[in-house]
């Protein structure tokens, strides 16, 4: 609160141009906003502290994701206790002495978030006996590095998603895109003795060429033959994992040798990615890539003419052919962005833990949480990274949960997916904690889009 | 002095600026009060019990699942079952799984149970050998085991089961059973714990008719070529009805579904027939795992992942040294054939005596299984 004296008239903080209500604002060109916050006159009669206060109690998009979130722990925290056993025991003499059902419910909860915690972003036990050197700081460490590992692919397959859906599109392929760009970073991973450096970077370029490729054929289509982009990206994610990859991993030559099941071989090590905190910890330099691929894209969408474009289409795709953008040309330029999008979030699992090779499992479900991952971080850049962040340390604790207080993973899924459900739905939110409505009807606007592009 | 030359200018200041300086004392109250207890809190704590284990008494089995989930009604349940065995032969034995929800978890989990201190980490499915491995360098001094794979290092303890063998006899009963001349068996997708089953399948039809110069046909499955029909589910049980029937009207009349969960649509198919049509499950005997259909059932070719993980775990509390490799073949009743239950009667006494006698030729090496797919 302090810093707000600090700032006299600064407007909010707005790192993507994505701050509440400004969904009108994307009509105008991007080159507008110049020079560092320049003052409002208008904010200097209401105090910083009102401010604050009315943007935390209006159904803002800031507003309504944090609440989204509370409410999905709040019912996750229903669920872990349902499935305690110590709960369902003590419920059977609920009304004789409630108190032991509530102390249960309460143990499982506490300790399954406290997990939750501890697994996805710092042990405070582990924090205090490294102080004393009593372990190494690399355990410290070992939870964020949980958290970025998992992060690093959903941010890329969000972004995938995030950009699409800025052009109206519904990118639903951002799972064999993914798959595809395993497949490319692996091959070419392993098929040539590559030296170091060199051998990461063709590696990686591997990967963008196979998911870009995957996604420039659904973009094909759709300007080609006007087939539609959520049944083609499907039908290419079918095409993609299993059929194509588990026909590629069990040929002469990319199957592992000595091995009969579906798996290749190893990608070199040279063409693996550099670890970020020693070999023992397994966050690598994907995240780095992806967060770098953020700022990428939204520069792209804010600052230069192709992103006007792009969002141009997005939001009215025959104002936009009238005004003499190609249409075609967006469909094709956007699905093959989202494809090398979604191509480095698959290419960054292959290339940086176990088991470093092409599996038809390998990419696991990132195409499909890389949709929530867009969903919750509204189709903006920022947003998505900090969405994949979000969810990566809400997989990353999972695992704890499941080893510490032997709560199902599923919960996690369940948290997740209430998120979600919630940010869609956030007249809900608003009702549920009484919030004022917005002026600008802001929230999801250019998402509702995606289904009649 | 710095401090009443801040408070002047506090009260220069006008109204709405007081709340902040109550706003302010509150943060610093706040801070410095943390700050005590965070000092007060943050002691040196008491070394922990620095051996491995969880210590009391207790033997700690630890499970991580592959992405098919602890239901898998596969080989995932069955080595929980095979805990489970184990906490239940023995008290002192506990018990925990963490299952997997992509590739990516595998190495995570194995660690977080490393971390744990469990005194057996047991990985189940041959995608986690890698990971296994992995782990299990870093690790030297901790106890793992691995279902499906094939891992040589000296502190992992490999399972892996020839299920060839069975099938084989299998085969051989199915064709010497079907009254159509036709068998067939399909397959969940095209793995080696699917595929081992349908060659051991195919070779034990060939030998039947090798030996007894018949031409029974097997539909589903070209061992040579390793081509046939996959439902590409574990689950599906639909898919399995529609594939079965297929089969039938093409004129085979028994039929093997090498499909988890789908061979359930199988065993519904078959047992509306009346007896004319049946099934062989696999991995348990289906009469006790799906037991509404135990009528249908001609046999089952039994995997013996529980005995073997319960085994394992058993001999882990007891402090024997877990390392090598176990293959579980018809010898060391890793694997078999299990009984003929509703169908006892309706098989031939010679033919029973022919299916045992094969067991044991394979046992004693006068017929050897050729799959690729076997565990080496």
């Amino acid at each position: 609160m302090s810093s707000d004296e600090e700032r006299p008239g600064g407007g909010p903080a707005d790192p993507d141009g994505g701050a509440p209500g400004t969904g009108t604002e994307t009509a105008t060109a991007p080159a507008k906003r110049s020079g560092p916050r320049a003052a409002v006159p208008g904010d200097a009669k209401r105090t910083r502290t009102g401010i604050v206060i009315d943007a935390l109690t209006t159904a803002n998009t800031f507003t309504v994701t944090v609440l989204a979130i509370v409410l999905a722990l709040a019912v996750g925290a229903v669920v872990i206790a349902l499935s305690d056993q110590a709960v369902l025991d003590s419920m059977k003499y609920f009304f004789a002495r409630p108190g032991d059902t509530f102390a249960a419910a309460g143990h499982a909860i506490g300790t399954a978030y406290a997990a939750l915690f501890t697994g996805s972003i710092v042990d405070p036990e582990t924090l205090n006996e490294a102080w004393w050197g009593m372990t190494s700081w690399s355990s410290v460490l070992s939870p964020i590095s949980e958290t970025l590992t998992y992060a690093a692919p959903l941010i890329g397959t969000g972004l995938a998603v995030a950009l699409a859906f800025r052009a109206g599109m519904f990118n639903i392929g951002a799972q064999g895109q993914a798959m595809m760009g395993a497949i490319g970073a692996g091959l070419v991973g392993f098929m040539v003795p590559w030296p170091p450096v060199i051998g990461v970077i063709a590696a990686l370029l591997g990967g963008l060429v196979g998911g870009g490729l995957w996604g420039l054929l659904a973009g094909w289509l759709k300007a080609k033959f006007g087939a539609h982009e959520v049944i083609t990206t499907i039908m290419l994610n079918y095409i993609a994992a299993p059929s194509f990859v588990t026909w590629l991993v069990t040929q002469h030559g990319v199957q592992q040798p000595g091995r009969n099941d579906p798996i290749s071989k190893a990608v070199e090590p040279n063409a693996q990615l550099p670890h970020l905190f020693g070999s023992g910890l397994r966050a690598n330099l994907a995240i780095i890539l992806v967060v770098g691929a953020a700022l990428v894209v939204s520069w792209l969408l804010r600052r230069s003419t192709l992103g006007f474009e792009f969002r141009a289409v997005g939001s009215n795709p025959n104002a936009a052919r009238t005004a003499g953008i190609s249409l075609n040309r967006t469909y094709l330029l956007v699905m093959l962005f989202a494809g090398v999008l979604a191509g480095l979030g698959g290419a960054s699992i292959v290339l940086g833990n176990t088991p470093n090779a092409i599996t038809p499992s390998v990419v696991g479900s990132i195409g499909f949480d890389g949709i929530t991952v867009a969903l919750l971080g509204r189709g903006r850049p920022v947003g998505t990274v900090l969405a994949g962040l979000l969810f990566g340390a809400l997989q990353a604790g999972a695992g704890q949960m499941q080893v510490t207080s032997q709560v199902p993973i599923e919960v996690s899924t369940i948290i997740q997916s209430l998120i979600v459900i919630f940010v869609a739905a956030p007249a809900l939110v608003r009702a549920i904690f009484r919030l004022r409505a917005q002026r600008v009807g802001a929230l999801g606007q250019n998402l509702a889009k995606g289904w009649n592009g | 002095m710095k401090a009443t030359a801040t408070a002047r200018w506090l009260l220069r200041k006008e109204t709405v600026l007081r709340r902040v300086r109550g706003v302010r004392l509150v943060t610093v109250l706040a801070v410095g009060g943390l700050s005590l207890a965070v000092a007060a809190g943050c002691g040196k704590p008491p070394a922990k019990n620095a051996s491995g284990g969880s210590g009391g008494g207790q033997y700690k089995a630890c499970m991580v699942t592959d992405t098919g989930g602890i239901d898998d009604h596969s080989f995932n349940a069955s080595a929980w079952q095979g805990m489970q065995d184990a906490k239940a032969a023995d008290s002192s034995v506990v018990v925990q799984n963490t299952q997997s929800s992509s590739e990516q978890d595998y190495e995570p989990n194995l660690t977080k149970f490393v971390q744990a201190k469990c005194d057996l980490i047991v990985g189940v499915g041959g995608l986690m050998a890698d990971a296994v491995t992995k782990v299990a360098k870093a690790n030297p001094k901790q106890q793992f085991a691995i279902i499906d794979a094939n891992v040589a290092l000296s502190n992992v303890y490999s399972m892996q089961f020839n299920t060839a063998q069975p099938a084989f006899q299998a085969g051989y009963l199915a064709a010497g059973m079907s009254k159509t001349g036709k068998v067939a068996t399909y397959g969940g997708l095209k793995i080696p714990p699917v595929t081992i089953y349908e060659d051991g399948f195919a070779e034990g039809v060939a030998y039947y008719n090798q030996q007894k110069h018949k031409s029974v046909k097997l539909l589903g499955w070209d061992e040579k070529s390793q081509k046939g029909v996959f439902a590409n589910s574990f689950t599906d049980q639909n898919k399995g009805q529609s594939i079965t029937k297929t089969f039938l009207s093409q004129g085979a009349d028994i039929v093997l579904p090498v499909a988890g969960g789908t061979a359930q649509g199988t065993a519904s198919t078959t047992a509306a027939s009346n007896g004319k049509q049946s099934t062989i499950f696999v991995d348990f005997d289906g009469c006790v795992s799906a037991s509404t259909y135990c009528k249908t059932f001609l046999t089952s070719v039994t995997k013996g992942i529980a005995g073997s993980v319960k085994d394992a775990v058993v001999a882990g509390q007891k402090g024997k040294p877990l390392t090598g490799s176990y293959i579980g073949d018809l010898k060391n009743k890793g694997v078999g054939l299990a009984p003929y239950h509703d169908w006892d009667s309706k098989v031939p006494g010679a033919l029973k005596t022919e299916v045992t006698q094969i067991g044991a030729d394979i046992e004693s090496g006068k017929i050897t299984v050729k799959s690729t797919a076997q565990p080496k």
